[in-house]
């Protein structure tokens, strides 16, 4: 299931403004992929191109391509609502529908393509999604109660869960340990080494300690100047990022001389 | 740590997974636009050839067709999800033009009909004399009677209303302030009737039955307007910041001057803007002037105390009462002129909001 | 509504209370306290006026359907048919409204050009700054003539149906065209409350329902629509107390009457507030008091749905 990115020449704008220059990269499936960087470097923003929610913001865009497989989402018949349906999204927040119950947000997105699901396939899919966040345990006798009513840590799972009920072959995560505690933290890592045998992961992260422990491969992005677009500075293999560096910049933000 | 995966060889592991396609057909980007000017087109030409034109029911067909089209385009074309989306798209559409089609029409009505009558003979005379199927006779005792009656009524509800903002903001808390502030919002829904009649009943023992003047109708207009006085006064308070305060007590200036002198200052332009938006508000009402300042008054009267007093809004509705159709004529021009009003205060409350406008925002 | 409390600074620590606070902070109190005793005044001096004509009243004053007030004696009058029509105009209204204000709404926040969305949501404005009086005016004067053949085509079309058996009106001026004009006049207020609930969905749940692959309409109804249910609802029985009470419009379309009817399509009823406007110019005897008594229920039943409007409101911002 798990595809292969290939983003060349991207460009990013809010209306006018330049917000990520030219970045060309290759994302591996089956693999973790960290992007790692200081705030408003143009991680989130060119982490939401890789499935178009980016064109959800008033007045951004993107030009340049992103191959899915062999497919460029950005080709003129493609439709942004089936990339968000092949390329899954987890937010920094976790953000379950308050309104619905455990059970029904895991369905929420697969129900939009399979108005007609049967019960048994239904309880079935619930089962395998929640199963595949490590949430089943700790919820099954509680599927009808609202997931509002969760942990931090467990609605986050809850919305891996939903996000892996649609079956994408990507999964996007978005700082998805930043409002958490260790322990859920480190829940959610051991659910990311997990999900990676299916998945393509692209996780942006604040936390180098993070990237280190669940990434295969790391992307550093900076910005060129204070003011100036964000670019892709270098990528490769995780333990030579943190270890070798080819680039100053890189090596001083992983030494923490600045970020 | 592995890095095993890392190697980008072989050829991509996708093989054998099911493969989703991400196109789908879709309608062109012109496609909507194309459409609607198309049915637009053609139902015209269909119901001139009929020679039934009329805007209402080519607006409605047009939007009709152009609905019925777009979604079956859109489910042959596209998806069944797709043309959901577009079904609702239209309908949200038609929504809004639903409520611009009676604005549009009571605007244009009120226009094409009030300027048959609108004119300088039509604003400087009263009814004195004049009887009711008369072709002369105007508006003037009716626009001096709004301005009093409006006028007093305002005069009574801002120093109310700012004070009470006043309370709710630097003041009150707890159950108090909790209790005030669910009677303003509850106070916004009296219905305008129920506060003439109030005042009807008031009078009734202070004055004994039967005692209808200007004062009693500037008062049932201020229960209506305290309310709406407060609750935009309370938000005006609340936006003035509160490092201003502080930079005041820091001078060792009382609380009541800082009130006075930095609070209300501050926000003098937004509590100008609700006042203005509140008369806009009560200067319309006609049902509690019928009851309390009367109905029948034909001439001018400045006096708030003494006797019946005829106001804008009244005027039209005397007039719709009588039914002939130079009373009409008057109707629609009083209509036209208090619109012209509301509309006035309207602007000015909103430019006056915008000129002024604190630059905290 | 707006509860945040604006932390309230304490004034500098002094010695004595000055007279000027003490003074400033009574004004400031005495007003607060004034609008309480207003709001207490009006229904106790309703009361007070109301009494003498209920007392002396010879007939059921909430079942029965005649008016029999202005006499000097024996006085037999009820709100029986002046509060069905109230509550079918009301309902009309509702019916019509809420749904269309609903879509304004939607199209405003989430479907109009973002540069667009405040001029249009100001148009919207525009129908609450217009009197009601001139839309009893337009009601009268020009759509009423405008539904006459609207009118007979669904008596003749549609009669089987009790609601619109015929023969129509030959003047449209029925409790149908009422409901419309009132409809008209409650827009701008659901809208207003809508609106401002779908402001408030938060942007992690809109991106949530997107970011699995929801259309614009499947993210409204996955994320917006449940979020704002306790703000549409309580802007519609905002807009229901508006319709209950409103008078000038209903006064003006409908002629003096005390039948009660289905027939939407006939002449026949009208509304407790627009029997007394009608009804006042000419009230003598127990009449005035009658009338009164009338407001009363009127005042009553609006302060019933207001306070229930109020309620959901806030427990609905509590909630979010």
């Amino acid at each position: 299931m798990a595809k292969r990115i290939d983003v060349s020449g991207l460009h990013v704008y809010y209306g006018d403004f330049l917000a990520v220059e030219d970045v060309s990269m290759t994302i591996e499936p089956r693999s973790v992929t960290a992007f790692i960087g200081s705030s408003g470097c143009g991680k989130s923003t060119f982490l939401r191109t890789l499935n178009r929610m980016h064109e959800v913001t008033p007045g951004a865009r993107a030009e340049g391509k992103v191959l899915l497989d062999d497919m460029d989402i950005y080709a003129p018949d493609v439709d942004p609502v089936l990339v968000r349906s092949e390329v899954g999204m987890v937010f920094q927040k976790a953000n379950p529908f308050p309104t619905m119950s455990i059970y029904d947000n895991v369905l929420a997105g697969a129900r939009l393509n399979n108005k007609r699901m049967s019960k048994a396939a239904a309880d079935e899919l619930v089962e395998d999604s929640l199963r595949g966040a490590n949430l089943w345990e700790e919820v099954k006798d509680r599927l009808n109660k609202p997931g509002s009513g969760l942990s931090g840590g467990q609605q986050q799972r809850l919305c891996i869960a939903r996000a892996t009920a649609v079956k994408p072959s990507v999964l996007l995560m978005d700082e998805p340990c930043s409002a958490l505690d260790p322990i859920s933290t480190l829940a959610i890592e051991d659910l990311i080494h997990k999900l990676k045998e299916d998945y393509t992961i692209v996780i942006v992260t604040h936390n180098m300690q993070q990237a280190a422990r669940v990434s295969d491969r790391t992307a550093f992005f900076n910005l060129s100047a204070p003011g100036k677009p964000g670019k892709l500075v270098e990528m490769g293999e995780t333990n030579k990022i943190f270890t070798r560096p080819e680039k100053k910049d890189t090596e001083n933000y992983i030494t923490g001389r600045f970020g | 740590m592995s890095l095993t995966t890392a190697q980008p060889a072989g050829p991509g592991p996708g093989a054998g997974a099911p493969r989703r396609d991400l196109r789908s057909g879709s309608l062109p980007r012109y496609f909507p636009a194309a459409l609607l000017a198309s049915s637009a087109a053609v139902v015209a030409g269909v119901l001139l050839a009929f020679s039934s034109f009329g805007f209402v029911l080519w607006a409605v067909l047009t939007a009709l067709s152009y609905t019925v089209i777009v979604v079956a385009a859109s489910a042959r074309v596209e998806s069944g999800r797709k043309a959901v989306d577009r079904l609702v798209t239209s309908l949200v559409y038609i929504c809004f033009a639903l409520a611009m089609l009676p604005l549009v029409s009571v605007l244009w009505t009120v226009l094409g009909n009030g300027l048959a009558r609108f004119d300088g003979y039509f604003l400087s005379v009263s009814m004195n004399g004049v009887l009711p199927s008369m072709d002369a006779g105007g508006a003037y005792h009716a626009i001096v009677g709004t301005l009093a009656i409006t006028g007093m009524a305002t005069l009574i509800s801002v120093p109310v209303g700012v004070m009470t903002a006043v309370y709710l903001v630097e003041y009150a808390r707890g159950r108090m302030k909790r209790t005030i502030m669910f009677f303003v919002d509850v106070m916004t829904g009296i219905p305008s009737i129920v506060a003439g009649l109030f005042v009807v009943a008031l009078w009734i023992i202070l004055f004994g039955p039967g005692n209808t003047n200007g004062a009693a109708g500037a008062l049932s207009l201020a229960v209506l307007m305290i309310p709406v006085v407060v609750r935009s006064s309370e938000e005006m308070l609340r936006l003035v910041p509160q490092d201003l305060r502080e930079a005041s007590y820091a001078l060792g200036v009382p609380k009541w001057r800082t009130i006075t002198k930095v609070v209300l200052p501050t926000s003098a332009a937004g509590l100008t803007t609700g006042i203005m938006l509140a008369i806009a508000r009560v200067i319309g009402e006609t049902a509690p002037l019928i009851l309390t300042a009367g109905s029948s008054a034909v001439s001018i009267n400045w006096n708030l105390f003494d006797g019946q007093m005829m106001s804008l809004p009244v005027f039209i509705y005397s007039q719709v009462r009588m039914g002939g159709a130079v009373n009409y004529e008057r109707a629609w021009a009083a209509a036209l002129t208090l619109i012209l009003v509301v509309m006035l205060l309207f602007f000015l409350a909103r430019m006056i909001g915008r000129l002024f406008a604190p630059k905290s925002r | 509504m707006t509860t945040t409390d604006a932390p309230t600074v304490a004034p500098p620590p002094r010695g004595r209370r000055r007279i000027g606070d003490v003074v400033f902070a009574g004004l400031a109190q005495g007003s607060g306290i004034l609008i309480l005793v207003i709001l207490a005044g009006v229904a106790a001096f309703l009361i007070v006026q109301a009494w003498p004509s209920l007392s002396a009243n010879t007939a059921n004053f909430i079942t029965d359907r005649s008016w029999d007030a202005n006499v000097r004696e024996n006085p037999a009058f009820g709100v029986g048919a002046l509060a069905f029509g109230t509550v079918l105009a009301a309902a009309i209204a509702l019916l019509l409204a809420t749904p269309v204000a609903i879509g304004i709404a939607l199209f405003i926040v989430y479907y109009a050009p973002r540069r667009l969305a405040s001029l249009l949501g100001y148009l919207v404005d525009l129908l609450a700054a217009i009197p009601s009086v001139v839309y009893g005016l337009w009601g009268i004067g020009f759509l009423a003539p405008q539904l006459v053949p609207v009118y007979e085509g669904m008596a003749r079309n549609l009669g089987w149906i009790p609601l619109f058996a015929g023969p129509a009106s030959t003047s449209a001026r029925t409790i149908l065209t009422a409901g419309i004009v009132l409809a008209v006049m409650i827009l701008p207020i659901i809208t207003a409350m809508s609106r401002d609930v779908f402001h408030q969905v938060p942007q992690g749940h809109r991106e949530a329902a997107l970011a699995m692959g929801a259309t614009r309409w499947e993210m409204i109804r996955l994320a917006v629509l449940p979020f704002g249910r306790s703000g549409i609802v309580g802007g519609a029985m905002l807009g229901m107390g508006r319709a209950l009470g409103e008078t000038m419009a209903v006064a003006m379309i409908l002629s003096p009457s005390l039948a009660v009817s289905w027939n939407l399509l006939q002449s026949g009823n009208q509304t407790i507030a627009g029997h007394i406007a009608l009804q006042y110019p000419e009230a003598t005897g127990y009449g005035v008091s009658a009338l009164i008594a009338a407001g009363l229920v009127l005042f009553a039943i609006t302060l019933v749905v207001n306070m229930g409007a109020r309620y959901i409101v806030a427990r609905g911002n509590k909630e979010s």
